[in-house]
Formats: C-alpha cells, sequence, structure tokens
C-alpha cells in the first residue's frame, strides 16, 4: 500500500448545520422515534401485558379477592385505600418494557446503527422518554377508569385527583430512568427480563401500595415506610382522599428528583459507552 | 448534504489506528486506503479487529490513536459530517422485530427527514429492488435470515450512503441466500458505492472486492488484490483426499519433499494440501507413483491454483475460518470448495 506518500493528508473542514436547522431536525427526530417506541409498543403482546392486562387484573384482584381481607382506616374502604397504591405499582411495572426494548435494541445492533447516522444523540432517549410518558398515561387512565367502575371516588375534589394521577405518572417516569439505565448496562435482553429488573418488586410490593405498612413485621417497616414509592403513594392518597399534603409533597419531590439526578446521567453514560 | 469543498483523496482513510479494550489490543496500527467506487474487502478470523475497523470508521468507537478519514472528514474531529455521508449495516440485523420491513423503512426515511413522497417512494423501491414486496407489511419477526440480513442492507441505504460499511453481511446465511446477498452488493457497487465489506469467507472476498486486506490480531498481514495474494504462495497446490484417516501422517512424512512447504493436513476431512510451485505436473505424477507404492486410496487429486485460504493459511499458520484460539470454532460454509 502506499500509506507513506498519502500522510500529509488534510481533512476537510466541514461546518455543521445552522443552530436552526439542528433544533429542527432534533425535534422531528424525538418525534419519530417516539412514534416508533409508541409502534412497537403496541405491538409487543408483552409491552401491552404489562401496561394494561396486568394493572387491571391486579385492580380486581386486589379490590375483590385480597381487598376483603385488609383491614384499612381510610373513608371509602379498601378501593379507595388500594386506587393511588395500584397505579404507582403499575406505572412502575411498565418501565419493565423500556429496560427489555433497550437492551434488545443494543444487542440487535439498532442503537448503533441510530448512533451512527446524523441525528442528535440525545434524540433516541427522549423518543424513549415521551414514549414512556404517553405510556403510561394511558396505563393510568385505564386504570382509574377500572377504579370508578369498581367503586373508587376522588373524595378532595377534581383539580387535586389529576394532581395525583400526574404524580403517578412522574413516578413511572422516574422509574423508567433506572429501568433504563439497567437495560443499557446490562445490555443483554435474557439478563434484563431475568433478574435485571428484580428490584422492582420489593420497591413496589413492600410499601404502601396494596396493605398499611403498620400490618408488616417492625424489620420491613423501617424499609417499607421510608422508601421512596411508599412517600409518593401516601402523597397521592392524601390528593385523592383528602389529607396532609406538604410534608409528603416535599419527601416526594426530593426523592424523585434525587433518583433522576442519579440515574439520567447515568443511563446518559451508559448509552454513549455502549457500542 | 453536499458541501463546496471537494476531496480529492481517496474515499477511506485510515493510518495507524490503535485501539485496546482494556488488556485487548483489538487494532494495533491498521492502514488502510479505498479509492472512491472501489470494494475493500477486510479478511479475518474472528477476533480479528474487523467490527473495531468498522466502529471507528462509521464513528461509534473513537481510536486511541492514529486517525481515520471517510471522503477526508475526520471520524474524531467531524464525526457529525462523516456520519452524514455513510451508510452501515452491522455484523447482527439491525431491524425492528415487531414493525413491517416497511415501517421500518419508513422510520429510517423519517429519520433522514425525506419528505413523505420520497420516503413512500424510497421505501418502495428498496423492498423492490431487496425482493421483499411479498413480505412488506408484515412484522420482521417472521423473516427468514436471508430476508433481514437483505433488509438491514436495504435501511443501510435508505440515505444514498456515498460510503457503505457491510460487517459480515452473509454470516450466517445458507449458500443460496449468501449468493443472492453477493448480487446485490455486486449491483451496489456497479452504482458507483465505495464499499468497505468484511468477511471471515475468502470466497467472499474473492468474489466482491477490488483489494483485499488480511488482517489478524489487529494487525494487517497481507494487502493486494486477490491475484496478488494468491502470486505470494507461488505457484500450484496439490490437493487430495485420503480415505484412511490414521495413514495421512504417512502419507504426508512419504510426500513432504515434493513440497515446498510443510504438507498441511486436515484430519478433519482427511484433506492434504502440498505447494508444490511451479512444477505441478511432475509432482502430480509422482504422486500417483508414490501413492500407489503405498497402496492409499485417495480421492478428487488434482492440481490448482491456490485459493485465498491457501495464502491465509501460508501467512498466519492458521486458516482464515478457524480462530486461532479455537480449534472448534470453525465455521459453517465457506471451507475450501
Ligand atoms: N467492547 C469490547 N470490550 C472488550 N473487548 C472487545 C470489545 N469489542 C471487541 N473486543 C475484543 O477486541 C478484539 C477484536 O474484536 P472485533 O469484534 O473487532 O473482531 P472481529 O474481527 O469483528 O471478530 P468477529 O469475526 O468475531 O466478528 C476481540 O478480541 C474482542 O474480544
Ligand atoms: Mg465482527
Amino acid at each position: 500500500m502506499t500509506t507513506a506518500t498519502l500522510s500529509p493528508l488534510v481533512p476537510l473542514d466541514i461546518p455543521g448545520p445552522a443552530v436552526s436547522q439542528r433544533l429542527r431536525h432534533g425535534v422531528a427526530d424525538v418525534v419519530s422515534l417516539t412514534l416508533r417506541e409508541l409502534l412497537i409498543w403496541f405491538r409487543n403482546p408483552f409491552f401491552i401485558f404489562f401496561s394494561i392486562v396486568q394493572p387491571v387484573m391486579f385492580t380486581l384482584l386486589f379490590r375483590y379477592v385480597f381487598g376483603g381481607a385488609i383491614p384499612v382506616s381510610v373513608h371509602g374502604g379498601y378501593v379507595a385505600y388500594l386506587m393511588p397504591g395500584v397505579i404507582a405499582q403499575s406505572a412502575a411495572f411498565g418501565s419493565f418494557g423500556t429496560a427489555i426494548a433497550l437492551a434488545r435494541q443494543l444487542q440487535k445492533g439498532v442503537i448503533d446503527r441510530f448512533r451512527a447516522m446524523p441525528m442528535a444523540r440525545s434524540a433516541v432517549l427522549l423518543g424513549r422518554l415521551v414514549a414512556d410518558t404517553l405510556r403510561i398515561t394511558v396505563t393510568v387512565l385505564v386504570i382509574l377508569g377500572v377504579g370508578y367502575g369498581v367503586g373508587f371516588r376522588f373524595q378532595n375534589g377534581v383539580v387535586p385527583g389529576v394532581v395525583m394521577l400526574v404524580l403517578g405518572v412522574v413516578l413511572g417516569i422516574t422509574i423508567s430512568t433506572v429501568s433504563a439505565f439497567v437495560g443499557l448496562a446490562v445490555k443483554d435482553e435474557e439478563a434484563v427480563s431475568s433478574f435485571g429488573l428484580v428490584w422492582i418488586f420489593p420497591l413496589t410490593f413492600v410499601s404502601a401500595a396494596f396493605v398499611p405498612v403498620s400490618s408488616m413485621p417492625g424489620w420491613l417497616q423501617a424499609f417499607a415506610a421510608n422508601q421512596p414509592v411508599t412517600i409518593v403513594i401516601e402523597e397521592m392518597r392524601a390528593l385523592a382522599l383528602g389529607g396532609p399534603l406538604v410534608l409528603h409533597a416535599w419527601q416526594s419531590a426530593l426523592w424523585l428528583a434525587g433518583i433522576v439526578a442519579v440515574f439520567v446521567p447515568l443511563a446518559v453514560r451508559a448509552y454513549r459507552r455502549a457500542s | 448534504m453536499t458541501t463546496a469543498q471537494r476531496w480529492e483523496g481517496p474515499a477511506i482513510f485510515v493510518e495507524d489506528v490503535y485501539k485496546s479494550f482494556g488488556d485487548v489490543r483489538a487494532l494495533c496500527g491498521i492502514d488502510l486506503v479505498v479509492e472512491r467506487g472501489k470494494v475493500l474487502g477486510l479478511l479475518g478470523p474472528n477476533g480479528a479487529g474487523k467490527t473495531t475497523a468498522v466502529k471507528i470508521l462509521t464513528t461509534l468507537l473513537q481510536p486511541d490513536r492514529g486517525r481515520a478519514l471517510v471522503e477526508g472528514r475526520d471520524v474524531v474531529r467531524s464525526p457529525a459530517a462523516v456520519r452524514e455521508i455513510i451508510g452501515l449495516a452491522g455484523q447482527s440485523a439491525a431491524i425492528q422485530e415487531e414493525l413491517t420491513g416497511r415501517e421500518n423503512l419508513e422510520i429510517m426515511g423519517r429519520l433522514y427527514h425525506l419528505d413523505p413522497d420520497t420516503r413512500h417512494r424510497r421505501a418502495a423501491e428498496l423492498l423492490e429492488r431487496f425482493d421483499l414486496l411479498d413480505a412488506a407489511d408484515r412484522p420482521t419477526k417472521g423473516y427468514s435470515g436471508g430476508m433481514q440480513r437483505r433488509l438491514d442492507l436495504a435501511l443501510s441505504l435508505v440515505s444514498h450512503p456515498e460510503v457503505l460499511f457491510l460487517d459480515e453481511p452473509t454470516t450466517g446465511l445458507d449458500p443460496r441466500s449468501r449468493l443472492g446477498m453477493w448480487e446485490v452488493i455486486r449491483e451496489l457497487v456497479a452504482r458507483g458505492a465505495t464499499l468497505l465489506l468484511t468477511t471471515q469467507y475468502l470466497e467472499e472476498a474473492d468474489e466482491l472486492a477490488d483489494e483485499i486486506v488480511v488482517i489478524d490480531h489487529g494487525k494487517v498481514i497481507a494487502a493486494g488484490t486477490s491475484e496478488e495474494l494468491k502470486n505470494r504462495i507461488g505457484g500450484d497446490v496439490l490437493e487430495f483426499t485420503v480415505d484412511e484417516r490414521d495413514r495421512l501422517g504417512e502419507v504426508a512424512e512419504t510426500l513432504r519433499a515434493l513440497s515446498e512447504a510443510e504438507p498441511t493436513i486436515d484430519a478433519e476431512t482427511g484433506t492434504l494440501t502440498l505447494r508444490v510451485g511451479e512444477g505441478g505436473s511432475r509432482a502430480l505424477v509422482e504422486t500417483v507413483r508414490r501413492l500407489d507404492a503405498l497402496g492409499v486410496h485417495t480421492e478428487g487429486l488434482g492440481v490448482r491454483r491456490p485459493s485465498l485460504d491457501d495464502v491465509f493459511l501460508a501467512l498466519t499458520g492458521h486458516g482464515a475460518e478457524e480462530p486461532a484460539d479455537s480449534p472448534h470454532g470453525r465455521r459453517r460454509a465457506g471451507r475450501r470448495a
């Protein structure tokens, strides 16, 4: 080869596109990738199961099967107690799909292909985030609909009720950032779906989602009462049913912001390195 | 996007590139030059560094040292400009299995900001060209391996890339799908794209590439046209198969004097290969005489021009499709034909 004689080649210096065009393309890319993720979600029975079937099943199971055996001291009975909990739990469980889809896309080289395209690197993660937000919103609304069918009512007015739903969605997105990190860091679909997400179970079940924390053994209460999902659920309950809002509002905000502040950079870093 | 600047140099230019992953030295000073409109076959066994080289050229990995230019654009300093003009089909088919073939293509068109008309037309055109029209509206989960590969290649062409990178485009395909893939690739090249293709199959490089670069353990060990590489080992190859495998050693011993290099034995297939230089017919007569004296029965005895496999063996001491470190890692197809 004739490499030696070619060495003095001076690379072209090509200016990037103007900021306005980059912005326009960036927005278009996020929209395209959001559509793509929603289409995938819609086609995949597994994802539908986690975001629609399973939440509805849980709502009905707890309402009619376990509910009778769980004494609660809120106005409106167990169904009033249950709904904020099942909304939070389902919003969190939906992030299974996030982790699995990301791991699969990495494994199959889909993400490498995107990264070799003239597209902002943040677009893939942003598209995911927007799609996740829409997906969780659908889940939350479906559960609310079922809840209303089985006797749940907002007892504290519509505005706090809507804020409660938004808080549920925000919790779901927050847990999704953790799942996204797991999916990108583990990079293996099998591993992600078999053990990568086990932490979601204690986080959602060892909480005040379905049963009062006071019914648990003392050693478990320490965790259950202070972990973020319980705190957010207590705030959601207060919003839906009435009660003191301020303390749990602060704690929720701190927890959610803290988790996002830790896991978004981790996920972005894992995404950058994943090749 | 086109720019006013013209690049007069080669389409792909790689100079002294190094890349390590921790202790693993994947590339140790690679040089590559590919002229515009030509096909470079990057040939090497498992772990040679082929994918690493492709990832560096497609801006997915940064080199530790050295530089790499694609159409004059530096992969480290102007990665965005590189991404504008390349197409990549990686080692596994990067398709979304829940989506149909058409949807996969349409979304790619969106991501390249084609207007809706152009996007639909391009998708239809590529589906037709890659013989996927019948399956266009079925989820790709149900596609055969060959169809997935073809769609994967189609996806990398949506933007009419000037330089195309195909990482082992036919690995895992059955012989018929492979031939189909070759045809598609030849057609692409006829349209003037510059192509860098990696492969573990000598035949494939021989068929498709204008120039072949052989790498092993992250180093270029030979480069040239397939003819040049074959000439490097000089002269003819005599080859035959022995039914009685246990006598292979004995036969090799008897014929050693006729070969310019140590005879190669493939115990699995019972094949013995001798490099007989320019005296092909004389060696043939002598071989028949000696085998007759031994009373060994052979099949397929003949003299031929060297294949790239012979070249690889001569250069590295191991076959192209046998990784140096794993005798069981042999690939299905592409063994000496
Ligand atoms: N991300 C990574 N982390 C650690 N080691 C890596 C990584 N990528 C590649 N390697 C190592 O670098 C070496 C070259 O790998 P590369 O994938 O480039 O080989 P290849 O020629 O493409 O092989 P194959 O034919 O198996 O695809 C191998 O030893 C491989 O194990
Ligand atoms: Mg490879």
